[in-house]
């Protein structure tokens, strides 16, 4: 027997290399990979040859060129005469700014409908599905569209729609109110820092008080438990000591720290306010009506999600259905809905790119933009796509730590 | 009575210090022992104890990463070709059955003798439907897995496994998976295999069974072979302390 | 036993408590639930009558009708609109055949289908548009003059197309796997049918509307479906390689936006494969092809995982090797469970085919836009219009999808 293997040990030495598998699979990925980079290279010879033909290359230096463009809605100071990076930084703000904007407003509208589609009541329920059917059915462009266009037909700027002398619109732009910083911000900011002393003395004095109280009542054997009182005193102290601290300090500076800047219509314009294009308020509504459809969805199946059997045992516990809903079915459906969510999140974003269709300057648009002025086709697409990528697998990463937090304990 | 006139004295399945790793974590330390041919070994152990595993390793499920393994004659090593012969001659029946959901019953059983084996269709369903005649459940053939029982459909992965004309069959906790009432039928199967002369390596708890159609009873505890022994030396008179308490332990239930 | 026949005589109590006892039940039954409903009705009250108003009395709806062929066909040639149907009738033919096969959801729905070219077929009138003036004319025809109209002949034998196969389909169920070569065969031979060849080839710069938009999502789909199975079986590949030069496309094509794909589709390709012009519709084509087969991957990724790995290890112990164990086992399991998110995201790439009008082409809603540059100020009608065709076609296989998730749970095999 022993004789045996060590003859066939022998033999396994000399497998021949076609039908040994560790050098099969060397072979089979390097011929893979020798087939990607060759498509790869064929492309980039292509594309040299191309750029060649057509008189141009691939340097970055276009960037520090004068833009000469104006763009409609900036975040920072922009002008013309500013450079095309400047534009182009421009450019991937305004798509932060609808995207972050459109994420807040669908999510409040999307956790809305998706609870009032859970709803007892038939009518609300049946409302709230309604919505859901067509707005997700509908393609996010026609709607962009469409709001656009009835953002269009609504009176000119001479006749501004006039809501309580604080908010206005016209065909062209929505004007809301402006927080302004006045003089008496720095006294009012100073008495903050007085609260955040105040609040790291509460907490201490608090957390005497609940010691003292728990030792009276101590058995022994009982934890002490001295972080327990902490963070239940922090709990008690910081919110409270902060509120009162910003009404006092409010009424105690010198002059109010913000004035409400309202918008005023002048005879042609409005002035003063924040001013919000139509083309930009369009694109936010559409976006934010669009993805709420589909979050409203992500938070229904999200609960549906958790059990019928945990909803049994918590009744038979004798929990109310409110405190159900916050102490077993919430903890429980969260985790597997923000997965979903965030990948909602994320085709918002990458959704804000039609925002072309309502003329509001995003990332892409004043991308191509840049690209027909300067005619950098290939440089100015690689900058677009990778800040979308930027965006995107971030966003991602985060998530998939998030995921692993969440799920720590059930490995 | 366990002495088994269909025993030879040729080895079947030699094993030299076999070792095995889970990244870090030592399943098999060293496992060194030789199966003749028409040899029943029952395998037996804790769970984690690495039972599972080996039998895994001899159809290379699971591969060993030191030692070598001889199986009729062919190593098993990277060689491909070597690895496709062995796993014809290697018949494996699984704790969860692993039948297909997606194919009849009968069709489970010919998919590999008609792709492998590269039997015509009509011959392939002419052996299927003997081999479930064997098992007992010929009514059966038509019906998806998901239509039966436990039992049944342990017998069907049994027929699957034997369609492919094995000379070893393994079975990886065969009857863990079913209801108690079912387990009979199933290891009545394997008791009129293994009195056809098949050699059978099989991890199970089932002693009854282990005394009554093994060659010999191993003991896995912690990836080495702490014990091994015929039966009755095995259950009457057992060596070591481990295996005295895993004994008692089972019986007891 | 004369008590056991008593107990049994005992009827439920009945639930039916009337309409009222169904208000008070679903609407009014805690005082919370009541002023929800109070709010509700407001809101409904308040939206459709904004909307009821509108439509009737300030919309002009003329420029609908005036347009419909536009908008099903585009600039299609009007005396060549019989290749349309031919491919009309190819694809009657072959859904007629599967719903005799198949039966279940394939045949509820080609009865659906059935039913509204039925209606198309004996609606008793014709609108007929009246350029000058904003008003549209609807004639009736209640005798059967009407079926003179060219296209109601044509539905005509469209209809018996379908009755006919259905009932040959019932007959023959040995066709069953030529109809799947059929579907697949169909794709090639309707593009060639619709673009001819020789003096009266119709360009695909002629292609549009409705037509167009379905086109592009059936062969997004389509091809993308076998290249997102091959990136999938990639990604879940063992050797290092393959699997990161596949992740590496998934996750570029899923991180940036439909658009910023089709606008390098349309201008860059120019630059990367310089040799020859390639086509618009084609470049789009591929683009979008390119872009769902990404999203494709990680759908049937999901169905690779849903299978145990009991599956796979049973499969080599049977003695089959990687492809066959895949082919056979495997694949046919994971792709049964991603059907519904299959169709989930033919919507989805439904509804994104109106990104090529961005593009230029004149899919339905670039069919609209250069209405719209005719008919001035109809934009909201003409929007509203083709939302609705958008939405009954979502609206519709979101139904499709639905059913044959519950029927794959239903009979899980």
């Amino acid at each position: 027997m022993h004789h045996a293997s060590n003859t066939m040990a022998q033999n396994s030495t000399k497998i021949p290399f076609w039908r040994d598998t560790r050098v099969l699979q060397v072979l089979f990925q390097i011929l893979f990979l020798l087939g990607v980079f060759l498509l790869a290279g064929i492309l980039y010879a292509n594309m040299l040859k191309g750029l060649d033909n057509l008189g141009l290359n691939l340097k970055l230096d276009f960037l520090r060129n004068e833009a000469g463009f104006d763009v409609s809605d900036t975040v920072i100071e922009y002008d013309p005469s500013n450079t095309y990076l400047k534009a182009f930084i421009v450019g991937v703000l305004n798509t932060l700014r609808v995207s972050l904007l459109g994420i807040l407003c669908a999510t409040v509208l999307g956790l809305f409908i998706g609870i009032s589609r859970l709803s007892t009541n038939w009518l609300v329920r049946n409302i709230a599905a309604t919505y859901i059917e067509i707005f997700r059915n509908i393609p996010l462009l026609l709607q962009i569209l469409f709001w656009y266009t009835v953002f269009g037909s609504l009176p000119a700027a001479r006749e501004s729609i006039n809501l309580f002398d604080t908010v206005f619109i016209n065909n062209r732009s929505i004007y809301f109110p402006s927080l302004q910083q006045t003089a008496g911000i720095s006294s009012w900011v100073g008495y903050f820092y007085a609260a955040a002393i105040l609040s790291v003395i509460s907490i201490f004095v608090l957390a005497l008080i609940f010691h003292r109280k728990q030792v009276e009542r101590m058995e022994e054997g009982d934890d002490i438990g001295y972080f327990t009182h902490v963070t239940r005193a922090a709990k008690w102290s910081i919110v409270p000591v902060f509120f009162i601290v910003a009404i006092i300090g409010w009424f105690l500076a010198p002059e109010s720290p913000f004035v409400l800047g309202r918008p005023e219509l002048q005879r042609f314009n409005v002035e003063g306010g924040i001013r919000f294009s139509a083309g930009f308020i369009s694109l936010l509504i559409a976006l934010s009506v669009y993805t709420s459809a589909f979050i409203a969805e992500v938070v229904r199946s999200g609960i549906q999600a958790v059990s019928k059997g945990q909803r049994e045992a918590a009744r038979a516990v004798g929990l109310s259905t409110g405190q159900t809903l916050r102490l077993i079915i919430l903890p429980q459906a969260v985790p597997i809905i923000i997965p979903p969510l965030t990948s909602q999140y994320l085709n918002l974003a990458k959704n804000s790119s039609l925002a072309t269709a309502a003329g509001y300057d995003d990332l892409f648009r004043i991308g191509s933009t840049i690209l027909t002025q300067a005619g950098k086709a290939i440089p100015v697409f690689a900058m677009v796509m990778a800040n979308y990528l930027i965006i995107s697998l971030t966003t991602s990463a985060a998530m998939n730590w998030y995921n692993r937090w969440v799920n720590r304990f059930n490995r | 009575m366990t002495e088994n006139e269909n025993t030879s004295n040729d080895p079947i399945i030699i094993c030299e210090d076999v070792h095995k790793w889970f990244d870090d974590f030592h399943v098999l330390k060293g496992i060194t022992t030789t199966f003749k041919k028409g040899e029943k070994a029952v395998i037996c152990g804790p769970s984690g104890s690495g039972k599972s595993t080996f039998i895994r390793t001899i159809n290379r499920l699971e591969e060993h990463q030191r030692g070598t393994i001889i199986v009729d004659g062919i190593e098993l090593t990277n060689d491909l070709r070597n690895i496709n012969l062995i796993r014809q001659e290697v018949g494996m029946v699984f704790q969860q059955f692993n039948l297909f959901p997606h194919l009849s019953n009968l069709k489970n059983i010919t998919l590999g003798p008609i792709r492998v084996r590269k039997l015509s269709k009509r011959k392939a369903e002419e052996e299927a439907l003997a081999l479930l005649e064997r098992m007992g459940i010929a009514d059966q053939a038509y019906k998806y897995p998901s239509e039966i029982s436990g039992g049944q459909q342990q017998r069907v992965a049994i027929a699957r496994a034997l369609a492919m004309e094995p000379k070893i069959m393994l079975f990886d906790e065969p009857t863990s998976a079913l209801d108690p009432e079912m387990i009979s039928e199933v290891l009545d199967v394997m008791r009129e295999l293994a009195h056809s002369g098949m050699t059978m390596l099989v991890v199970t708890h089932e002693m009854g069974f282990a005394r009554e159609v093994a060659d010999r009873v191993m003991f896995f505890d912690e990836g080495v072979v702490v014990e091994e022994a015929v039966p009755a030396d095995f259950f009457d008179n057992p060596q070591h302390e481990r295996t005295k308490l895993f004994i008692s332990q089972t019986l007891q239930h | 036993m004369e008590e056991q026949a008593d107990i049994q005589q005992i009827k439920p109590p009945t639930n039916a408590k009337g309409p009222v006892g169904w208000l008070r039940e679903n609407l009014f039954n805690t005082w919370y639930n009541a002023l929800l409903t109070c709010v509700a009705l407001l809101f409904l009250y308040f939206t459709f009558k904004g909307i009821l108003t509108w439509a009737f009395t300030e919309a002009e709806w003329n420029v609908i009708p005036a347009n419909l062929q536009l908008f099903a066909i585009g600039p299609y040639p009007r005396d060549q609109v019989f290749r349309i149907w031919i491919c009309l009738y190819i694809l009657t033919g072959l859904l007629g055949l599967s719903a005799g096969i198949w039966r279940g959801i394939v045949q509820r729905w080609t009865i659906v289908v059935g039913s509204i070219f039925l209606v198309f077929l004996v609606i008793p009138f014709e609108i007929v548009p009246r350029q000058d003036s904003n008003y549209v004319s609807i004639e009736f025809r209640f005798n059967l003059i009407w079926l003179i109209f060219e296209s109601r002949r044509w539905l005509l034998g469209n209809i018996a197309i379908l009755i006919v196969t259905f009932f040959l389909g019932n007959r023959i169920s040995r066709l069953r796997p030529w109809i799947l070569g059929g579907w697949i065969l169909s794709f090639p031979i309707i593009m060639f049918v619709l673009h001819g060849f020789g003096e009266n080839a119709v360009h695909t710069s002629l292609w549009g509307g409705l037509m167009l938009t379905l086109i592009l999502a059936v062969v997004g789909i389509a091809v993308s479906f076998p290249l997102g199975v091959f990136l999938a079986l990639c990604r879940q590949s063992k050797l290092p390689a393959i699997k990161w030069v596949s992740i590496f496309y998934i996750e570029t094509v899923r991180g940036v936006p439909l658009i910023t794909i089709l606008f390098m589709g349309n201008t860059l390709i120019t630059i990367f494969i310089p040799y020859f012009t390639i086509d618009q519709v084609l470049k789009m084509m591929v683009a979008i092809t390119l872009f769902s087969a990404a999203y494709m991957a990680e759908n049937v990724r999901g169905g690779l995982q849903s299978i145990p790995r009991g599956q796979h290890e049973a499969a080599q112990a049977v003695g089959l090797n990687y492809v066959q164990s895949m082919l056979f086992v495997v694949l046919p399991q994971a792709l049964r469970a991603v059907i519904p998110a299959i169709v989930g995201q033919f919507i989805a790439l439904f509804k994104d085919t109106s990104l090529v009008s961005i593009i230029g082409l004149i899919d339905l809603l670039g069919v609209a836009k250069s209405i719209l540059a005719e008919w001035l100020g109809r934009h909201v009608e003409v929007y509203l219009f083709i939302a609705l065709i958008y939405f009954i076609f979502c609206f519709a296989m979101s139904k499709v999808s639905q059913e044959i998730e519950a029927e794959l749970g239903v009979g899980k095999r």
